[in-house]
């Protein structure tokens, strides 16, 4: 809090900037551009979770009219490339090919098809015949390692590009292991240990807006995609391998989007809407039916976590032994990554000298797994929060002193983020500001947890409370980039052009607010425009909760150099020195009060004397990763006589550092919330036998809808992050771990059992009540 | 076949397709504000106003809108002269991708055109065939309130005014 300074523009909600549009059905997302002569673009669908194409015949389908490509395997380039949109080179294997003569789950693609309408196409995708060599499957993460068990990626091609373990040969698509300190040691010093084991479960991030994706040809013959991208750079790089054109030849333009929450950080249509019009030479455009998104897009990774805890009577954590076996499907996207934040994102919070994560990720061929907001945090915290609530009860204690006794606090050294960390790690990594206990002791403050405890009253319907706390990160340090890039015009306004990815989030808004902050104008006078590669700077776009640490930083960084700029042509026009002049409330002012208006200095620049374009670019890579925090408090009331359990309230208190803008921060805050709750409660991916989804739809995949939402409060504690652009850290991502280990503790206060696999539906519950009373 | 409707005011002829739905001819003649979620009636992104109801239009098919009244919702207001949801919306913080928000701001209408003052369980009523992934409701159902509110006391001047 101590370098908290007063703000004009940042800390206030100002409007979205895009809001207006979109409420007024202006707003264009991808799907509603369209070229003449477009094409409509279907990809044919395995109905087998692991098969060899024997044969594919397309005479009949390319003879339907209207029909202007069928492509297979034997048309596109066969290079392997990872559909996840990170930095290069990609820590996801290279697995995966445009199309391939191999299917590896239920729902992947097979065949290509571009025809006059949508109809046509999905009419000649009938006509494709295709002759499949069923293969045995693996439909179980637990076996998937087994010598028994058939290889998924049999290819020869498959590698990943940087050195860390890849095992194709043994479905193992990536291993994590992480120690510091001895964990035998520290059980062995422990009064009292807890192990246990959890599984979460497979689920769709379900933006509202399916994928989509056109392209088409310019006058100069270079590939433009619009596309629902949460990562446009990456995209055009990530096409350029797929489709073995350079990078120069390639636009990629991000409109506005529906909605991401990691599921569109995948490059899934762009490669073939790309290949259809090189070989067309026609714009085409691909949309994902919502069964599609369901069954062929990417979900959260369902893990099967193992987790030690080990404390001494007086409560001092001694030991965390934390193991994940997460199953990525059918290919390895964000199959290393995610599994190593499943320990970064727990083990940073406890004081405790003896830690160790260790991770197996396996291919299975089921749905492919990819990034999720939370991003392993979601699964790691389920394991922890739950043992931990577990372990504070056989120590006698409240589970809110324990976590007092053993949480970090601000400027603690975090040795595990050496070992566990993304990028190089350079000293001894640490966390500059944490507001954990604060959150803590707000949190059940607000929801009243000492009176609430422990009373589950008697009867049908039982209450209970129950409380998690959790943390994400900021970025990736020394391995995300993001750049801004700010010229001036003769009005006093200013364009801020940037590669940062608005997915809905509302960063073009905070970003332009950090700029008409530091030049000292109203956010409306910023005109923002983003993600486009061929206009705007590199930014690694919108993952990893960066965008307002670290596109901030950038913007933040080119608005002092704009600043700079405008001091000095304003002090010429007062003739005097730069030195000798601020700027304040949209004026240059110099000696004795004199001063110029923006207006003046912009028109000046331009037109007057010594014309030039007031102009600055800077880039931004983080050096740390800052966690947002928060806590977590849920009562809940569970019916023993269906086992439903219902949400009566939720309290989150945030430790973001500064909100830069309170509405849109708190509105990230309750949609992580509540998707986490929908997630913990009644989402779900149902499987036959043979590996195809049984609810690829929203009648039978449920989300929560208006009536489902629970009395929520949302607190943001005070808290400044010193090394955020005016205190800033992220909030995206952290508030949706939360709900599954605050609603499981909660059920456990209320009956006495505790769930250990997600989602907490009226069947699990039933079942352990009915268990508990079986003995 | 050839049908005509009323399309937010404007008697529209056009040609509909056997199987085409009602989504699909709206946003073939432009109005693209009404979205495709998932084409099951379940998301509510697709949703118009017709004859005065809320419905999906993904589940209508368009020969059935022959003679019929359908409202999009850039018919309720410009960025200049929004209508108060719409406002509202922005200030609330309702809209964040966006994209659900021309369906959820249509239920919204249609249930404060029948009842101005509704109560908190009613708005969630309202919009419960409308899912948004992004705001959590909170913030939506709070912009409703805000909308109801404002349009009351317009009203009431108005009301003021003619006496």
């Amino acid at each position: 809090m101590n370098n908290k300074q007063k703000f004009s523009e940042v800390g206030r909600s100002v409007r979205k900037v895009d809001a207006m549009g979109l409420a007024t059905g202006r707003a264009k997302f991808t799907d509603d551009y369209e070229m003449p002569g477009m094409l409509h673009a279907k990809l044919l669908r395995s109905p087998h979770a692991h098969a060899r194409i024997r044969s594919i015949r397309t005479a009949k389908a390319r003879a339907l009219p209207g029909v202007a490509a069928v492509l297979t395997y034997k048309d596109v380039p066969r290079v392997p490339f990872t559909t996840a949109g990170q930095g290069y080179p990609e820590p996801s294997p290279y697995d995966d090919f445009i199309l391939d003569d191999k299917v590896r789950f239920v729902g992947d693609k097979v065949a290509l098809v571009a025809a006059e309408t949508d109809e046509i196409a999905g009419e000649a995708l009938k006509l494709i015949e295709v002759e499949y060599e069923e293969l045995p499957a693996v439909l179980d993460p637990r076996k998937a390692m087994r010598s028994s068990a058939p290889v998924i990626h049999d290819e020869k091609e498959c590698y990943i590009a940087i050195p860390v373990p890849y095992e194709p040969e043994r479905n193992r698509a990536a291993r994590v292991e992480a120690v510091v300190g001895n964990v035998e040691k520290g059980v062995m010093e422990a009064e009292v240990a807890v192990e246990d084991e959890f599984e979460n479960q497979t689920a769709s991030h379900s933006a509202l807006e399916p994928h989509c994706a056109l392209s088409w040809l310019d006058e100069n013959d270079r590939l433009n995609i619009i596309s629902s991208t949460q990562v446009p750079y990456h995209a055009r790089r990530i096409v350029s391998r797929a489709l073995q054109i350079p990078v120069k030849r390639i636009r990629v333009i991000k409109p506005r989007l529906g909605g991401g929450f990691g599921g569109k950080q995948e490059v899934l249509l762009e490669p073939y809407v790309g290949i259809l019009t090189l070989k067309t030479g026609r714009p085409v455009k691909m949309r994902l039916t919502r069964k599609e998104v369901f069954t062929s897009a990417r979900v959260r990774h369902n893990m099967i976590t193992k987790v030690q805890v080990a404390a001494r009577k007086d409560g001092e954590l001694t030991a965390i032994d934390l193991y994940a076996l997460s199953n990525t499907g059918a290919y390895g996207t964000h199959g290393l990554t995610v599994a190593s934040n499943v320990g970064t994102r727990t083990l940073t919070m406890f004081r405790c000298p003896n830690m160790r994560f260790s991770s197996d990720v396996v291919y299975t061929n089921l749905s492919v797994s990819g990034a999720y907001r939370g991003y392993g945090g979601t699964q790691g915290i389920l394991a922890t929060a739950i043992t931990m609530d577990d372990l504070a009860e056989r120590l006698g204690m409240d589970p809110v002193d324990f976590y007092l006794k053993n949480i970090i606090g601000g400027g603690a050294e975090v040795p595990i983020l050496k070992e566990l960390g993304e990028g190089p790690v350079l000293g001894q990594p640490r966390v500059s500001s944490c507001e954990l206990a604060a959150c803590i002791k707000a949190g059940m403050e607000a929801i009243g947890w000492k009176k609430k405890r422990g009373r589950p009253g008697g009867g049908r319907f039982r209450r209970g409370i129950g409380m998690s706390v959790m943390m994400q990160g900021s970025s990736i340090p020394y391995i995300d980039m993001g750049s801004a890039f700010i010229k001036m015009n003769d009005d006093g306004s200013f364009n801020l052009l940037m590669g940062a990815t608005d997915i809905g989030q509302g960063s073009d808004t905070v970003l332009a607010q950090m700029a008409a902050e530091v030049l000292t104008v109203k956010t409306d006078d910023i005109i923002v425009y983003s993600s486009d590669t061929d206009l705007t700077p590199f930014d690694v776009g919108a993952y990893a909760s960066s965008t307002t640490y670290l596109s901030g930083a950038a913007v933040k960084q080119t608005a002092e150099k704009v600043r700079e700029q405008i001091l000095h042509v304003g002090a010429a026009l007062l003739n005097t020195t730069p030195g000798k002049v601020h700027l304040s409330g949209g004026c240059v002012i110099g000696p004795g009060g004199k001063s110029v208006t923006l207006k003046e200095v912009g028109t000046s620049s331009l037109y007057e004397k010594d014309q030039f374009q007031i102009s600055a670019s800077a880039s931004s890579i983080s050096h740390e990763s800052p966690p947002p925090f928060a806590a977590h408090f849920v009562e809940v009331e569970v019916d023993r006589a269906t086992g439903k359990v219902r949400v009566l309230e939720y309290v989150q208190a945030v430790d973001c550092g500064t909100p830069i803008n309170p509405v849109l921060a708190r509105g990230q805050a309750i949609g992580a919330l509540i998707n986490g709750i929908s997630y913990a409660l009644v989402e779900q991916y149902i499987y036959n036998s043979k590996g195809a989804m049984l609810n690829p739809g929203y009648g039978y995949y449920k989300i929560f809808c208006t009536k489902d939402i629970p009395k929520i409060t949302t607190i943001f504690v005070p808290s400044y992050e010193p090394t955020g652009p005016f205190g800033a850290k992220s909030v995206g991502e952290v508030c949706i771990s939360g709900p599954l280990p605050a609603i499981s503790n909660a059920i456990y206060d209320a009956v006495d059992v505790r769930l250990h696999r997600t989602p907490f539906t009226p069947d699990k519950v039933l079942e352990a009540i009915h268990a508990r009373r079986r003995g | 076949m050839e049908i005509v409707l009323t399309i937010n005011g404007k008697k529209t002829r056009a040609e509909a397709g056997t199987s085409e739905t009602l989504l699909d001819l709206l946003r073939r003649l432009g109005y693209k504000s009404v979205k495709y979620g998932c084409g099951e009636g379940f998301c509510g992104a697709c949703t118009v106003i017709m004859d005065g109801r809320p419905v999906n239009s993904c589940l209508v098919p368009a020969v059935t809108a022959g003679g019929r009244e359908v409202i999009t919702v850039e018919h309720l207001g410009t960025p200049q002269k929004p209508h108060p949801l719409q406002e509202a919306f922005v200030e609330a913080g309702a809209v964040q991708c966006g994209f659900c928000t021309p369906g959820m701001i249509l239920s919204a209408k249609a249930l404060l055109d029948k009842k101005s003052n509704p109560s908190e369980e009613e708005i969630r009523e309202a919009l419960d065939g409308n899912l948004c992934r992004c705001t959590g409701y909170v913030q939506i159902v709070e912009a409703v309130q805000l909308a109801a509110k404002r349009m009351k006391e317009k009203k009431r001047k108005r009301e003021k005014k003619i006496k």
